[in-house]
C-alpha cells in the first residue's frame, strides 16, 4: 500500500518509492538519504504535533509534514 | 607549508579531531561574505609543520547552504594538500555519501574513520581492509574522544599528500558513464581543474555549475532528451543522488556486521528522548529549563534560599568584595558573583588610577578613569554575565538538546514566517543582545536571520531593566499605581509585541521568502566535552574584550568629551553638563521628540531625556547613570545612583524639574527598549548582518522605537488616539496583503 510520508501514523515501517517536489528542497531529501528504497520509520511527533522525527539509515531525521508529503511510501508490515 | 583540510557531515566528531590536532594554536574567523566560521590551526607533532583547515560540517557538495558553498569552493579552488575524511562509522551510508563527492576531485584524501570503539562495544564491526580497497582511499581508525591513533592518522596523511591523486567516481558502472567521461572531456578542453567534479556537478544541472559554464548546458540537455531511467525518467539530479545512496548500500555497507544487540548508546538517547520531547512533558521542561539558565546567570537569589538568608551579614562584609557570594538577599548566582568579582576588581583599579591622577588637571583624570576605563569597565562588568549565558547555551547545543528545541518549537514559530531554530536567539536577548546576535548563525536562511537579529534588542535585556526599575519607580510617586511589576511586565510584553509584529511586517515585505524548510539531523544525545566548550568559550571571551577595546572604547571616549566639553573647549564637572555639547545637541534635537511626550512640552531641563537615551547608545546603563549626574545640575548636588534608591531619587528629581506626563515617561523606557541597542550589540549585529543591510537595520530600530513610542505616549495622554492608530494599521494590513495578492498575480 503507499501512502506519503506525512500520512504515517507513529511507529510506521515502509520503503520510500518516490520523492516529489522540485528544486533545493528535493536535493536535500535526496542528500540527506530519503532516496528510492531507503527504509523509514516513524519514530515520533513533535508536542505540537508537526514535524515529525523518522529514523533512517541508522539515524534520527526532523522534517515537517509540509516536506514529508513529498515523500511515498511502501508500507511494511 | 602544507595544507590539509577536515571534512566531514556534522556531528560526525570533527571539531573534536580539530581541536586535538592543532591545540592551542586554533584560531577561529570568519569567511569572506558569509558568516560561518572559519577555524584554522597548526599541527606541530612531525618535523613539518602542517597547516589544518576545518571546514564547516556539510551532508553535501550541493550549494543548499551557506556552509557547502564555502566548503565545496574552498576544497576545489584552494591548494589543498589532503582531504581527510572523517566518517562516523555508527552513521555509515549517509557519512560515506559525502565521501562519494569528495573522491571525484584530483587531491589525496584519507578517510578518519570515527567512532569504531563505541561501533564494536555495540557488537558491531565491519572489514575496514575491504571497505578501503572497495572505496579505493586508505582509511584510518581513529577515536577522535580519546585522541587515539591521531598520529598514524596524520602520517597516512602527509604520505599521501606525496603523490597526485586523479578523482575517481562511482559513475564508472552505470548507465551515466558516457556522458561523465564526454563532459569530463569537455571540462579538460576548457582548462577546468577537477574535472570529474565538475563535470558530475553538471550533470546535476547544479546551480552553481550551470551558472559558471552554461556554453557546457547544451551536453547534459542533449543526453537528457534520449535518456530515461526506470523510476526517475530524465531527472539527472535524482538518478545522480540515488546512485550514490544505492552504490554505498550495495557494496560498502554490506561490509557492516550489526551487533545482536539493538545499539546501546541509541537506546540512552531514545529514552533520555521520551522524557524531553514527551507529548505533555516536552514544553514544561523546555521552559524549566530556561528560566534555570536565566536563573544561573542573573539571580542574586540563587534556588530563593533568601529567607534564610535575612538577618546574615553579606558574605566578606567591609572588603572590596563585599556581597561577592552572598548578600541580605540570598546567595548570588554563578553569573552575578562572576560579575561581581569582575566590577570589585575594575573599582579597585579605577580607585588606584584616580588615585595616581589625583595632581593632574581634572580633565586629564575625568577622561582618563570616567571617560576611558569608566567606559571599558562598565562593558567588561557584563562579560561574565555573557559568557555564563553562551557557556550554558553551548552545552545545550553540544549535548543534543538545541536541535529538540527546534523540533518542539517550530510549529509555532511557523505561524510568523520563522523556523523553531529562531527561538534560541530571542530567548537569549532577555539575557544580552550580543550572544542573542551570534546565536542566529544557526540559521540556515539568510533573510530569517537578518529578521531575526533586528527584532533581538526588543527582547529586553539584563542592562535595560535599570531603566525600567527606576522610572517605574518615578511613576509611582506621581500617580497612584502602587505596583511597580505592573509597569515592568507590560513594558515587557510590549516589546515582544513589537517584535512579533515586525516579524510579521518584514516577513510580508522587504523580507519575503518562503519558510525556509526544515530539514534537520536529531543528533544522538551525549555529554558536552569539557575542552571544546571552553576553546568555544574562550574564543567568545576574545572577540569581545576586542570590542570592548577598540569600537566601544572609542565611542565612549567621544561621548565623555561631548557631555564634558562646552563649545568654547572648556572641561565642565558633572555639575555643569548642561553647558555641554551634548546637552547644546539635545536641545537641538528635543522638538523631534514631541510626539512622545518628552519633546518641547517639557520646560526648562526638558533636554536631559534626549542626552540620557543618547548616552544609552553606549550601554543602557548610561541612561540612569546620566540622570544621577544631569540630577546634579538641576538639583546642585550629585546622586549617587548606585545607592539603593538612588536611581529612583534621580528620576524624581528629572520628573519634578521638567514636569514631564506618565505617557512620556512611558514612552521614553519604551524608546530605550526598542531603538538603537548599546554600542556592543551594534557592532555585533554590523558583523552578522550581510553588507548593506547593515544601514537599514539602524534605521528599522529608530523608525519603529519612534512610532512604538509615539504611539504609547499618544494612546496613553489620549485615549482616543487608539481608534486612529487602529485604523493605520488595518490600512497597513490591507496594503500589504492586495499589494502580495497581486504579486502573486503577476508570478502566475
Amino acid at each position: 500500500m503507499q501512502k506519503s510520508l506525512d500520512n504515517f501514523k507513529v511507529g510506521d515501517k515502509g520503503v520510500v518509492t518516490m520523492v516529489n517536489g522540485e528544486g533545493k528542497l528535493r536535493r536535500r531529501l535526496f542528500d540527506m538519504g530519503i532516496t528510492p528504497g531507503a527504509q523509514i520509520i516513524l519514530k515520533k511527533k513533535a508536542p505540537l504535533g508537526d514535524p515529525i522525527e523518522i529514523t533512517l539509515r541508522g539515524y534520527e531525521l526532523t522534517l515537517r509534514k509540509s516536506e514529508a508529503c513529498l515523500v511515498l511510501l511502501e508500507i511494511k508490515r | 607549508m602544507k595544507n590539509f583540510v577536515l571534512a566531514g557531515n556534522p556531528n560526525c566528531g570533527k571539531t573534536t579531531l580539530f581541536n586535538s590536532l592543532t591545540g592551542s594554536t586554533a584560531y577561529v574567523g570568519n569567511w569572506p561574505g558569509v558568516t560561518v566560521d572559519k577555524k584554522e590551526g597548526i599541527y606541530k607533532k612531525f618535523d613539518e609543520p602542517i597547516n589544518i583547515m576545518d571546514l564547516p560540517g556539510i551532508y553535501s557538495l550541493s550549494p543548499y547552504t551557506p556552509e557547502e558553498v564555502v566548503a565545496r569552493n574552498y576544497i576545489i579552488n584552494e591548494n589543498v594538500d589532503c582531504i581527510i575524511n572523517i566518517v562516523d562509522v555508527t552513521n555509515l551510508e549517509r557519512n560515506l555519501y559525502l565521501t562519494t563527492q569528495l573522491m571525484e576531485i584530483d587531491v589525496p584524501i584519507v578517510i578518519a574513520l570515527n567512532m569504531m570503539d563505541v561501533f564494536r562495544k555495540n557488537g558491531s564491526d565491519i572489514n575496514i581492509d575491504k571497505l578501503s580497497q572497495r572505496i579505493g582511499l586508505p582509511i584510518v581508525e581513529i577515536s577522535a574522544l580519546k585522541e587515539e591513533n591521531i598520529d598514524e592518522l596524520m602520517k597516512v596523511a602527509i604520505e599521501e599528500s606525496k603523490h597526485d591523486r586523479k578523482g575517481v567516481t562511482i559513475f564508472q558502472g552505470t548507465n551515466l558513464r558516457h556522458l561523465v567521461k564526454d563532459c569530463t572531456t569537455a571540462f579538460k578542453g576548457i582548462g577546468v581543474a577537477n574535472p570529474l567534479f565538475h563535470a558530475i556537478k553538471l550533470i546535476e544541472l547544479d546551480e552553481l555549475e550551470t551558472k559558471d559554464h552554461p556554453q557546457l548546458v547544451g551536453i547534459v540537455k542533449a543526453f537528457k532528451e534520449t535518456y530515461s531511467d526506470e523510476t526517475f525518467g530524465n531527472d539527472l539530479e535524482a538518478v545522480v543522488a540515488d546512485s550514490r545512496y544505492k552504490y554505498i548500500t550495495e557494496n560498502l555497507s554490506v561490509l557492516k556486521q550489526s551487533g545482536n544487540s539493538i545499539v546501546n548508546k541509541d537506546n540512552k538517547s531514545d529514552r533520555i528522548d521520551n522524557v524531553l520531547t514527551n507529548k505533555w512533558a516536552g514544553i514544561p521542561i523546555f521552559l524549566l529549563i530556561m528560566f534555570l539558565i536565566f536563573h544561573l546567570t542573573f539571580s542574586t537569589n540563587f534556588l530563593f534560599l533568601g529567607g534564610l538568608f535575612k538577618n546574615v551579614k553579606p558574605s566578606f562584609e567591609g572588603s572590596a568584595f563585599e556581597g561577592l557570594l552572598w548578600t541580605s538577599d540570598g546567595i548570588n548566582s554563578i553569573g552575578v558573583i562572576f560579575t561581581n568579582l569582575v566590577t570589585s576588581i575594575t573599582n579597585l583599579l579605577s580607585d588606584l588610577v584616580s588615585e595616581a591622577f589625583s595632581s593632574s588637571p581634572s580633565w586629564v583624570s575625568g577622561l582618563v578613569v570616567n571617560g576611558i576605563l569608566g567606559g571599558v569597565f562598565s562593558v567588561l562588568s557584563f562579560l561574565p554575565q555573557i559568557l555564563c549565558l553562551f557557556l550554558l547555551f553551548s552545552i545545550l547545543e553540544d549535548s543534543g538538546y538545541m536541535s529538540r528545541i527546534a523540533f518542539i518549537l517550530d510549529k509555532i514559530f511557523r505561524k510568523f514566517g520563522l523556523s523553531g531554530r529562531a527561538f534560541m536567539p530571542m530567548i537569549m536577548g532577555f539575557g544580552c543582545s550580543v550572544p542573542a546576535m551570534i546565536n542566529t548563525r544557526t540559521l540556515a536562511d539568510e533573510k530569517e536571520r537578518t529578521v531575526t537579529i533586528r527584532v533581538i534588542p526588543f527582547f529586553s535585556c539584563g542592562a535595560k531593566l535599570p531603566i525600567l526599575t527606576a522610572i517605574a519607580g518615578g511613576i509611582m510617586s506621581i500617580t497612584n499605581i502602587k505596583n511597580a511589576d505592573i509597569i515592568t511586565y507590560s513594558m515587557y510584553i510590549i516589546g515582544v509585541i513589537t517584535a512579533i509584529v515586525s516579524v510579521l511586517l518584514m516577513r510580508n515585505t522587504t523580507m519575503k521568502g518562503d519558510i525556509p524548510p526544515f530539514i534537520m539531523e536529531l543528533p544522538s544525545y551525549h555529554i558536552p566535552q569539557f575542552k571544546s566548550l571552553m576553546i568555544h568559550l574562550w574564543d567568545k571571551a576574545k572577540h569581545f574584550i576586542k570590542k570592548a577595546f577598540s569600537v566601544i572604547l572609542a565611542s565612549t571616549i567621544i561621548v565623555w568629551v561631548l557631555t564634558h566639553f562646552s563649545f568654547d573647549y572648556q572641561f565642565l564637572s558633572d555639575q555643569n553638563m548642561d553647558q555641554s555639547i551634548l546637552a547644546s545637541i539635545g536641545k537641538l534635537l528635543q522638538p523631534l521628540f514631541t510626539p512622545l511626550g518628552f519633546g518641547s512640552q517639557l520646560s526648562s531641563y526638558g533636554w536631559v531625556f534626549v542626552v540620557a537615551a543618547i548616552t544609552g547608545l553606549i550601554a543602557k546603563e548610561n541612561v540612569v547613570a546620566t540622570f544621577g549626574s544631569l540630577a546634579a545640575c538641576i538639583a546642585g548636588t550629585m546622586i549617587d545612583v548606585e545607592a539603593t534608591g538612588g536611581d529612583v531619587i534621580a528620576v524624581k528629581a528629572m520628573i519634578s524639574a521638567t514636569n514631564i506626563s506618565v505617557g512620556g515617561l512611558l514612552a521614553f523606557i519604551v524608546f530605550n527598549m526598542t531603538t538603537i541597542p548599546c554600542i556592543a550589540s551594534v557592532a555585533t549585529a554590523k558583523a552578522e548582518t550581510l553588507k548593506g543591510k547593515f544601514k537599514w537595520t539602524l534605521l528599522f530600530w529608530l523608525i519603529t522605537s519612534y512610532i512604538v513610542s509615539s504611539m504609547v505616549y499618544l494612546i496613553y495622554e489620549f485615549h482616543f488616539t487608539i481608534l486612529i492608530f487602529e485604523a493605520i494599521i488595518a490600512l497597513i494590513v490591507i496594503a500589504i496583503i492586495i499589494h502580495n495578492k497581486k504579486e502573486k498575480e503577476k508570478i502566475k
